[in-house]
């Protein structure tokens, strides 16, 4: 069966796309779950969806319409979250609502027959196109060189952002940059896997790995390696399934379903822990 | 001709605030705060919850403008001085369940802008030695969350001294007091004072008048007369009326014979 199914060139493209893509969402993920603003993922990658229409309208790529309405609206709720204080939640809330509304704008002011709008918000990980795969490889090797670089002072300023500013760390470009690369890491993966598996493996497999450790590093790997499991997983599923029973499930709502059992068990698994450890039932 | 001095004039003050005010919202914070910090200076700032304490230090810090009124740090605006003021902060401002042990959190203060040539074995050393003189190396590995109150406060302590600072800046650290280990921070504190000024704010009057040089009160206005000497009329300006010194459990003789003894 697992030979059968690595035998077909869109399996192969499907695995490397979502391997390649837990190591983004593994490291971007972290970050974005201790900073607690998972929520940021949904917020720019509908956000993105105005530079969508807009290149429809426009006539350019909706990538690079996408990509550009992204990082400028993670720049922008980053400006106004540190001049203003205005909140991150309500930016947020803000960015997601006027980005699907000003794509839905856009696209209705395009001539012709509407364009497969759907298919940009929810890509599809069996349909990957190998050209997206190079893109992804780009975007993990940005991400991994960056944060192992500057990895001590990202993780100062999500963790007391007063402080950093105080002994000099320049929290302000820093909070922007970390903006920037969960921007990219959406909007790229958005084509790849979806709207809603990038939503997923930027959350799940990070609050999974927290569960298990107190280190940020390793919280990284950690999610990484278990984001990429539950690609595997899911897709070897799916595979068996359609080739097996002729039972056939949409393979990333299949994977979001797996990590999202992996979840209920860690967090048994750390319940019954606990427990153990303090006899007298949860402290 | 003698070569350009690398350190700021001794006799000139390392923090300057001249007619400071900051309103948040309606409400005016601080009001036409005059204040100099000097070497050798060990300064406790006493006043009510909602005085404005905690948002001096910010001003000092750089973190709060004010409205009004002007701040300088060595000699410059405060953004300028970054890294070198020591800052502590009053505890559990920041998420418990973050994923950073003590030492890594410790760390941080290493971080700052003198960092340029980073050293990792130097880094290491600085921090083993924060954590031992706070008595902290024993939970090194343990997440920050985990820490009682008293050993957090002692944390953010060696966060700050691992910045060498070359003036430090306590918001109330007053968790682990009446321990014998609280004694040893203030103890500390005082060992620290020889090097280098300290601002101390609380408003626990009995804690602040056992260690510090100087005794301020601030009540949005700062009565500051760089005494140790805390009047009745400075703490019924601040407090309102003197009945709080009693509510306090801190009678005016502590005062007095504190001031007497060491006079």
């Amino acid at each position: 069966m697992i030979g059968e199914a690595l035998s077909y060139p869109f399996f192969q493209r499907a695995l490397v796309a979502g391997l390649l893509a837990s190591v983004a969402c593994g490291v971007v993920g972290s970050l974005v779950v201790v900073r607690r603003i998972a929520s940021i993922s949904g917020g720019l990658s509908h956000a993105a969806f105005g530079g969508v229409g807009l290149g429809f309208l426009a006539g350019f790529d909706p990538l690079l319409g996408a990509l550009g309405f992204g990082v400028a609206s993670a720049l922008g709720i980053g400006v106004a979250e540190l001049r203003l204080r205005q909140g991150l939640d309500t930016l947020i809330a803000m960015i997601w609502a006027v980005g699907m509304a000003m794509g839905i704008i856009f696209v209705s002011l395009a001539p012709g027959d509407p364009p497969d709008l759907l298919g940009y918000l929810f890509g599809n990980i069996l349909l990957v196109n190998p050209q997206y795969i190079l893109l992804v490889l780009v975007l993990d090797l940005l991400i991994v060189g960056v944060v192992a670089t500057l990895f001590r002072k990202l993780r100062a300023i999500s963790f007391d952002g007063e402080f950093a500013w105080v002994i000099g760390v320049p929290v302000g470009p820093l909070f922007l940059l970390l903006l920037t690369l969960v921007a990219l890491t959406v909007v790229i993966l958005i084509r790849v896997v979806g709207v809603i598996l990038v939503i997923a493996l930027l959350t799940i497999p990070a609050a999974i790995a927290r569960h298990w450790t107190d280190h940020l590093s390793r919280m990284m790997l950690m999610a990484t390696a278990i984001g990429a499991t539950s690609i595997a997983l899911g897709l070897f599923l799916t595979f068996g399934l359609s080739m097996g029973p002729g039972i056939d499930l949409p393979t990333g709502p299949a994977i979001i379903l797996l990590t999202a059992i992996l979840f209920g068990l860690s967090a048994a698994g750390r319940y019954v822990i606990a427990r153990g450890r303090s006899p007298g039932g949860v402290d | 001709m003698r070569p350009p001095q690398a350190r700021v004039d001794m006799s000139s003050p390392l923090i300057q605030l001249t007619g400071v005010s900051v309103a948040q919202g309606d409400s005016i914070v601080l009001q036409d705060i005059d204040f100099e910090l000097r070497t050798g200076d060990y300064v406790g700032i006493i006043g009510p919850n909602a005085g404005g304490k905690t948002t001096l230090l910010k001003v000092m810090l750089g973190l709060v403008r004010p409205q009004r009124g002007q701040v300088l740090a060595f000699g410059a605006p405060p953004r300028e001085a970054r890294g070198r003021i020591g800052y502590v902060p009053q505890y559990a401002r920041f998420d418990a369940d973050f994923p950073i042990s003590v030492a890594e959190m410790v760390g941080i203060g290493r971080l700052g802008r003198r960092d340029r040539r980073r050293d990792r074995t130097a880094d290491r050393i600085s921090v083993e030695r924060a954590l031992t003189r706070l008595e902290l190396a024993g939970v090194a590995d343990v997440q920050v969350g985990e820490l009682s109150g008293g050993q957090l406060q002692r944390a953010l302590i060696a966060r700050a001294l691992v910045s060498e600072p070359e003036v430090l800046l306590l918001d109330e650290p007053t968790a682990s007091l009446d321990t014998p280990i609280g004694r040893s921070v203030y103890d500390l504190l005082e060992e620290l004072a020889r090097d280098i000024p300290i601002v101390l704010v609380s408003h626990d009057i009995g804690v602040i008048s056992r260690t510090v040089r100087t005794i301020a009160c601030l009540n949005v206005r700062l009565h500051y007369h760089r005494s140790r000497e805390l009047t009745p009329e400075m703490v019924e300006a601040v407090y309102g009326c003197p009945v709080d010194l009693v509510a306090h459990g801190v009678p005016h003789r502590v005062f007095e014979t504190h001031t007497e003894a060491d006079a």
